[in-house]
């Protein structure tokens, strides 16, 4: 499998609130995203997850290491990696498919072609029936996935997921998640996807980064194939019930809350 | 019981317990009004006020039908119809206007004022939010005249422009500009980062940022700016038109209270009220057009 992004030795620091120092958000991160991969990023607030997504979509420069996309570097953000924000982040001014179909728009491809490349993935996300309703006027879920939808029709090779389900119910969210794998499934793209949930992280990855913070820093990696599962089996509560799932959680679980008590014993 | 105002019952039970002013409120509105009008008519019909004071609503009434010329146009239409052969009814008017041409004179001022307002306002309020620099330069000029009360530089004006159409334009200008490019700067701040990280992700340049996202989320305070500034705009005219102007709303009130008419001053004060009104009505319909999802997000 060819490497899409490759993340080497990043470093960032940002100058600390009192304006004395600066604070290590990132700390020698090294990390490379191969073709149809679903890499999720968990950790507790402040390990630097967001800011590790941030460099990748290119709005921010990290302050030492290199990022490359299939051997050129990366300098800014480009439709090559398509980015689904946890608040929705749409405009409210146009209706759902214009949404949908903006990015087109904006790299001036003809209202035709754009138009049917935003209903395709209209229906991937299933939201068909609502091409033509204002944003305002529909839920949180179906927000994400009108997001997820625009995010798609500029046909990236990589998805940014910066915590894109943090804001819904439970149900909806475990609708969601299941959703975003059959999208991946079907689409191929390489996902970098961000949760504070245990259960998610490990049900939807192929492979788990658990970072941690003070600096920011990638502690421990897992290949995972719970999705497998899922997809042979179509039954997620069976998945997420199963021994092996349940045990895999309490592992990560007391990773991280191991890190968390650690921190606070000098 | 639903149309009494004066239930004693409790909240319907769709109103949250213990929201503050939750309720319609429109039936003690028309009560109000009504009893408005009724004491105004009450106390003219029982002559406790003279009617230089306080003239009743009757005169009023028929001070309106003298200045509109309400009967030359009855009859003139009458006579396009073939009904009348001739118009007999003379145009009064008042200080050799109609009423509609006061009416007319006035908006005439407002609106073009208004618009250059618009035109210039907007982009400037617009660069501010944007731009470092135009922030720097335009910033401590609005911030100072802003406060001030048109009727304080309305002589500056008459020295630098005389008493013409001009110097009244760029009165009324100077209050419409202040609240549109304060909004308009406003405006540009209620775009969010996200809104701009998403279009630069699907490969937006920094001008397209600006012209499809950034202005696009600025635009329901542009239209607050805009809905204040008119409100402004017509109030300012009031004190415009007190300088030598021939026609106009505003130079009806003030000549009629030279002349001690206060029947006209009445009249005019209730049509300068009512165009204001309409005014208002008329910014929040283009509004509910243009921006319908204002507060909605």
């Amino acid at each position: 499998m060819s490497t899409i992004i490759s993340l080497s030795h990043i470093g960032m620091e940002f100058p600390s609130l009192d304006g004395t120092g600066s604070v290590e958000a990132l700390n020698d991160v090294s990390i490379d995203f191969l073709e149809n991969e679903f890499v999720v990023a968990l950790g507790a607030s402040g390990c630097g997850k967001t800011t590790l997504l941030n460099v990748i979509a290119g709005f921010l420069r990290p302050t030492s290491g290199e990022i490359l996309h299939k051997g050129a570097p990366v300098t800014g953000p480009g439709h090559d990696r398509g980015v689904v924000f946890q608040k929705h982040a749409l405009f409210p001014w146009m209706n759902v498919v214009e949404n949908t179909e903006f990015g087109l728009k904006l790299q001036k491809v003809g209202k035709e072609e754009r138009r049917d490349a935003a209903r395709a993935n209209l229906g991937l996300v299933g939201l068909t029936d609502f091409e033509n309703y204002p944003i305002y006027q529909l839920s949180g879920g179906m927000q994400q996935r009108v997001g997820l939808a625009r995010a798609l029709t500029c046909n990236p090779e990589m998805l940014l997921m910066d915590e894109p389900l943090g804001a819904l119910d439970a149900f909806t969210r475990e609708t969601m998640q299941e959703l975003i794998l059959n999208v991946w499934r079907q689409t191929q793209k390489v996902v970098f996807f961000i949760t504070h949930s245990v259960e998610e992280a490990l049900f939807m990855a192929t492979r788990l980064i658990v970072m941690s913070p003070r600096p920011g820093r990638i502690t421990h990696e897992y290949k995972l194939e719970f999705y497998r599962r899922f997809f042979e089996s179509g039954d997620a509560r069976a998945v997420k019930s199963s021994p092996e799932f349940i045990k895999m959680r309490e592992e990560v679980l007391s990773i991280i809350y191991g890190e968390e008590v650690g921190e606070q014993m000098p | 019981m639903r149309l009494n105002p004066f239930s004693r019952r409790t909240s319907k039970v769709v109103d949250q317990y213990g929201a503050p002013g939750s309720g319609d409120a429109t039936i003690i509105n028309i009560v109000t009004i009504v009893v408005i009008l009724g004491s105004w008519w009450l106390v003219t019909h029982l002559e406790l006020i003279r009617p230089l004071f306080l003239p009743s609503p009757e005169q009023v009434i028929s001070k309106f039908n003298k200045i509109a010329c309400t009967a030359h146009y009855y009859e003139s239409f009458l006579t396009f119809l073939g009904i009348m052969s001739e118009v007999e009814a003379e145009c009064e008017g008042f200080s050799e206007h109609a009423l509609h041409q006061h009416i007319l004179w006035s908006l005439y001022r407002v609106f073009l004022s208004f618009f250059l307002a618009v035109i210039t306002a907007v982009p400037i309020g617009i660069a501010m939010g944007m731009n470092r620099i135009a922030r720097g330069v335009f910033d401590p000029p609005i911030e100072f005249y802003r406060p001030i009360p048109p009727l304080a530089y309305l002589p500056l004006t008459i020295i630098w422009f005389g008493i013409g159409e001009s110097g009244k334009i760029f009165l009324i200008y100077l209050a419409c500009f202040a609240p549109i490019a304060i909004n308009a700067r406003a405006g540009v701040r209620s775009v969010s980062i996200e809104q701009i990280h998403a279009a630069y992700s699907m490969g937006a340049t920094r001008q397209q940022v600006v012209w499809q996202v950034v202005i696009k989320a600025a635009l329901p305070e542009i239209l607050t700016g805009m809905r204040v500034a008119i409100a402004f705009g017509w109030t300012t005219l009031v004190a415009a038109e007190m300088v030598a102007a021939k026609a106009g709303i505003g130079v009806m009130v003030l000549n009629a209270a030279r002349f001690l008419a206060t029947d006209i001053v009445f009249l005019g004060i209730v049509v300068i009220g009512a165009v204001a009104f309409v005014f208002d009505l008329m910014m929040r319909k283009i509004e509910k057009a243009l921006v319908p999802w204002k507060g909605k997000v």
